[in-house]
């Protein structure tokens, strides 16, 4: 087991040196300099002060050459500093040390999309069950047709229709952003309830445009295992439906939903550019999309970086929850 | 621009969707008609903003954001009043040698930075030194190379020697240059702390910035132009206008600036004339489309002055700007001191333009309603950049119009960095249409001057006329106004009858505030120049925060 695991550890380098060296290329190929916002068509910008900076910025070098420090400084663990204005460290962009949880921007995406994948479970699971044991009924269309309207429906339209009813005419819930202004002045409990009351739109939203997956992947697994012989046989042996589905039908029928979930692992830190948007969200989403916007070379290369690692570890991950999850690929 | 004119749209089908028969009355408390209005200290605004500042030295910002929240933090030595004209803020007043080459400012006194430490000249010194020092990395150092010899006399008096007299020299002394030296000094500016967290002498000081967030600023208490009477300053980032919106009919957002669609159809309602005021006024902005002067087509003034009068101006500023502008005559702002608003106009003239055209040697030969000059068809291409709507909008009219006359355009959208460095710099274009944004000084050398012709220069369209050169070296090397205002007069128009442009509108501003504001004076600079003297009457007044 050790071994596998080394073994599979040692084959992620490559891949991720892959990963970034396609990505650096790429970002640099398309047209425009993290410098342009300062100095495209602007008439205060003399061409020597556009070349001193992009000089500063280490942008008259050629691209490998470009390549070969950014690499040097990432084995460091070093994403380097931002090229935008600021001039922050890419990492103190994502990951602020000195600011509470909350205003940290890769916690925020990762709560969220927590939060959302566990209702999406909680949800899906059993309503693929649900579909499964009462196939083609009416019971069963309704959720198909719900999943799939979820599914179909643009988030941010729906984010809007939800804004509209529940922030400006009933006002009972707060229209955008994480945490009201007065956030840091109440109590304890009294953040947990200001949280809870932003975050119900979010969650709902993308809870429930990303239900359709998971739960069609439970309901097609679900219909799969309880034709085979073993559930026969518990019902033969007279137990009551519920534990054939629940103990032993739905053990077997997870597999897929194993792998689902650990794919979604490297997600878990992407947030949706539009969803954040709309919602004035401060997470990782937003960044990388302003950070593309400006070409802010090295928080895009910090952002993909992180990402990269994070899908092949969820990769990793998904095989070894398999592994535990079922004796026969455990034994081969 | 294109995201969120879509994204207006939608919200038009939404709002409807959601309540078309009437808005419920709960959507917010309705402000009492008879109130005391007399000033008063206290409460917030909450500006609402689809960008976040980057950075708060104003040297090193590039963004507006930045730019709109370091400037209540920091002053310059002088501003502009709202007619234009220049005025002291931190320097009380200034002497400009008879040859215009050494101005002294004197500065005032007892000014405290918000740590209390006295404002000197040195901090001026300190601004100079940094900017045009080469490790600054910064785009505004230009200005600064002029000058020959800064110096220190005292405590408040500071003294520039330019090489060269320069007009525009006086109001760079504005916002960018003044930095606290002792908390500054020997530090790397880059990359310090205090770009996200300064002190400031300016009429609000930042307290907190939540990234993504809000950034909320105080009001400094000893402001030298007096306390600002309101307490907070909250500038909320939200990037999406829809959302944004919103948040202004709930409550969340007191003041953010309105798309066309939002200004005429969404607010005309009586909800929002009950509780938010609306205002318009010229940005110092304006559309243009601009002719390569070297292709053939173009050279000949004749065609260039065709093409004006088939275009119908206030048909665009109609269509593609909701009526939300105005034509533009020449590159200034209606209304403003070096707006000339005499000169030749081109009203909608399609038989003119025709008969210019001909008188070019343009006529329609073969019949196919295209015209033609020794067998070659009038076809060309206006470029612009992609993603601005009104840009392409406004070609889409041109191109119709156009082809009334006989001419038959093509359009062509471009990412923006292509565009620049692909088509722009290289002068691969017939014709484009974009932008300037038009600075408070009527300076336009750059654009106009025909050394300026280069590639990554702005007188991309190969401009050359050797009194225009004359007038522009002249009205940057006098202070006198009146002696500016002549020469630019002049320039506007020669330009105006040859046409290197064809100057098309200037789009207005149009922020809404809640109407518990008051002491609002709307101007040609816009409402927010004295925003620390707006107020809320007492009994307006929604404490929504504890310090």
């Amino acid at each position: 087991m050790s071994a596998y695991l080394l073994k599979r550890l040692l084959e992620m380098i490559p891949t991720l040196l892959g990963i970034t060296l396609i990505s650096f290329f790429i970002i640099h190929l398309a047209p425009g300099k993290p410098t342009d916002i300062f100095t495209e068509l602007n008439p205060k910008i003399t061409p020597e002060a556009r070349e001193k900076l992009e000089k500063y910025y280490g942008l008259d070098k050629p691209v490998i050459v470009q390549y070969g420090s950014w690499l040097k400084r990432i084995v460091r663990l070093d994403f380097g500093e931002s090229f935008s204005s600021d001039h922050r460290p890419v990492m103190n962009k994502i990951w602020d040390a000195k600011k509470p949880l909350i205003e940290r921007r890769l916690f925020v995406t990762f709560m969220i999309n927590l939060l959302s994948m566990i209702v999406i479970l909680l949800v899906a699971l059993p309503l693929g069950i649900f579909s499964a044991t009462h196939q083609n009924t009416v019971y069963d269309k309704i959720s198909t047709t719900a999943v799939f309207i979820g599914f179909a429906m643009p988030s941010f339209w729906l984010a809007l229709l939800l804004m509209i009813l529940f922030g400006v005419h009933l006002h009972w819930l707060p229209i955008s952003q994480l945490k009201s202004m007065n956030y840091w002045s109440l109590s304890g409990p009294g953040q947990l309830w200001d949280l809870t009351r932003h975050l119900i739109l979010p969650i709902f939203v993308s809870a429930f445009t990303g239900l359709a997956a998971d739960s069609r992947f439970m309901r097609s697994s679900m219909l799969e295992v309880i034709r085979q012989d073993f559930v026969t046989v518990a019902r033969a042996k007279g137990l009551p439906e519920r534990l054939v589905i629940y103990r032993h039908a739905f053990r077997n029928a997870l597999l897929p939903i194993i792998t689902l979930a650990g794919l979604s692992v490297g997600g878990l830190v992407g947030g949706s550019v539009i969803f954040e948007n709309i919602f004035g969200i401060p997470g990782m989403g937003q960044l990388f999309y302003m950070s593309v916007m400006t070409r802010d070379y090295p928080t895009v290369m910090g952002i993909l970086t992180i990402g990269a690692i994070l899908t092949l570890l969820g990769n990793l991950l998904a095989d070894v929850g398999y592994m535990l999850a079922d004796p026969r690929i455990r034994a081969r | 621009m294109n995201k969120s004119f879509f994204f207006s749209l939608l919200l038009m089908i939404a709002v409807c969707g959601a309540g078309c028969k009437g808005r419920p009355e709960t959507a917010a408390p309705v402000a009492p008609v008879a109130v005391d209005e007399e000033p008063a200290y206290g409460d917030s605004l909450v500006e609402g903003s689809i960008g976040e500042p980057t950075v708060l030295i104003p040297m090193l910002a590039g963004d507006n954001a930045s730019h709109a929240v370091a400037g209540l933090i920091f002053n310059g030595l002088v501003k502009y009043g709202t007619d234009l004209s220049v005025i002291g803020d931190l320097a009380e007043s200034w002497d400009i040698s008879k040859n215009g080459l050494i101005i002294t400012f004197h500065l005032r006194k007892g000014v405290k930075w918000a740590d209390g430490v006295e404002f000197t000249a040195h901090d001026v010194m300190f601004g100079y030194k940094t900017i045009i020092d080469e490790k600054t990395p910064t785009a505004y150092s230009e200005d600064f190379k002029q000058v020959k010899k800064a110096e220190v006399l005292d405590k408040y008096t500071f003294r520039v020697i330019y090489e060269k007299p320069f007009a525009p020299a006086l109001t760079s002394w504005g916002g960018l240059v003044v930095l606290p030296a002792h908390l500054l000094e020997g530090k790397d500016i880059a990359k310090t702390e205090f770009a996200r967290n300064p002190i400031g002498l300016g009429p609000f000081r930042l307290v907190k910035w939540s990234p993504g967030q809000e950034l909320i600023l105080d009001s400094y208490k000893d402001y030298f132009d007096g306390r600002p009477r309101l307490d907070h300053y909250i500038f909320r980032i939200i990037p999406d206008r829809a959302t944004m919106f919103l948040e202004l009919q709930a409550g969340g957002v007191d003041m953010m600036d309105l798309t066309p669609v939002q200004y005429t159809k969404q607010t005309e309602t009586e909800f929002f004339r009950n509780n938010f005021r609306k205002f318009r006024y010229p940005q110092f902005v304006y559309t243009y489309m601009g002719f390569n002067l070297k292709h053939p087509f173009f050279k000949d003034r004749r065609v260039r002055q065709a093409i004006a009068c088939a275009i119908d101006k206030s048909e665009l500023v109609d269509v593609v700007l909701f009526g939300l502008g105005s034509p533009a005559t020449g590159p200034y702002v209606p209304n403003t001191w070096p707006y000339n608003p005499g000169v030749k106009k081109y009203e909608y003239n399609p038989a003119m333009a025709r008969q210019l055209l001909k008188e070019a040697g343009w006529e329609d030969a073969d019949g196919d309603g295209i015209l033609e000059k020794d067998g070659r068809p009038f076809e060309f291409t206006i470029r612009t950049n992609m993603g601005n709507s009104l840009r392409m909008n406004t070609a889409t009219i041109i191109q119709w119009r156009l082809a009334k006359v006989g001419i038959k355009v093509k359009i062509e959208a471009i990412e923006w960095s292509t565009f620049v460095n692909e088509f722009i710099d290289k002068r691969r274009f017939e014709a484009v249409i974009l932008g300037w944004s038009i600075g408070l000084d009527p300076d336009q050398y750059d654009i106009w001057h025909s050394s300026k012709t280069k590639e990554k220069e702005f007188n991309f369209v190969s401009y050359g006329n050797p009194e225009v050169d004359d007038l522009l070296e002249k009205g940057r090397r006098t202070f006198a106004v009146e002696e500016r205002k002549k020469a630019y007069f002049r320039i506007q128009e020669i330009l105006a009858d040859e046409l290197p442009y064809i100057f098309l509108y200037v789009p207005d501003a149009t922020p809404i505030v809640n109407n518990r504001f008051k002491g609002i004076q709307p101007s040609p600079i816009g409402i927010a120049y004295n925003l620390p003297k707006w107020y809320v009457p007492a009994g307006l007044q929604r404490h929504r925060m504890e310090p």
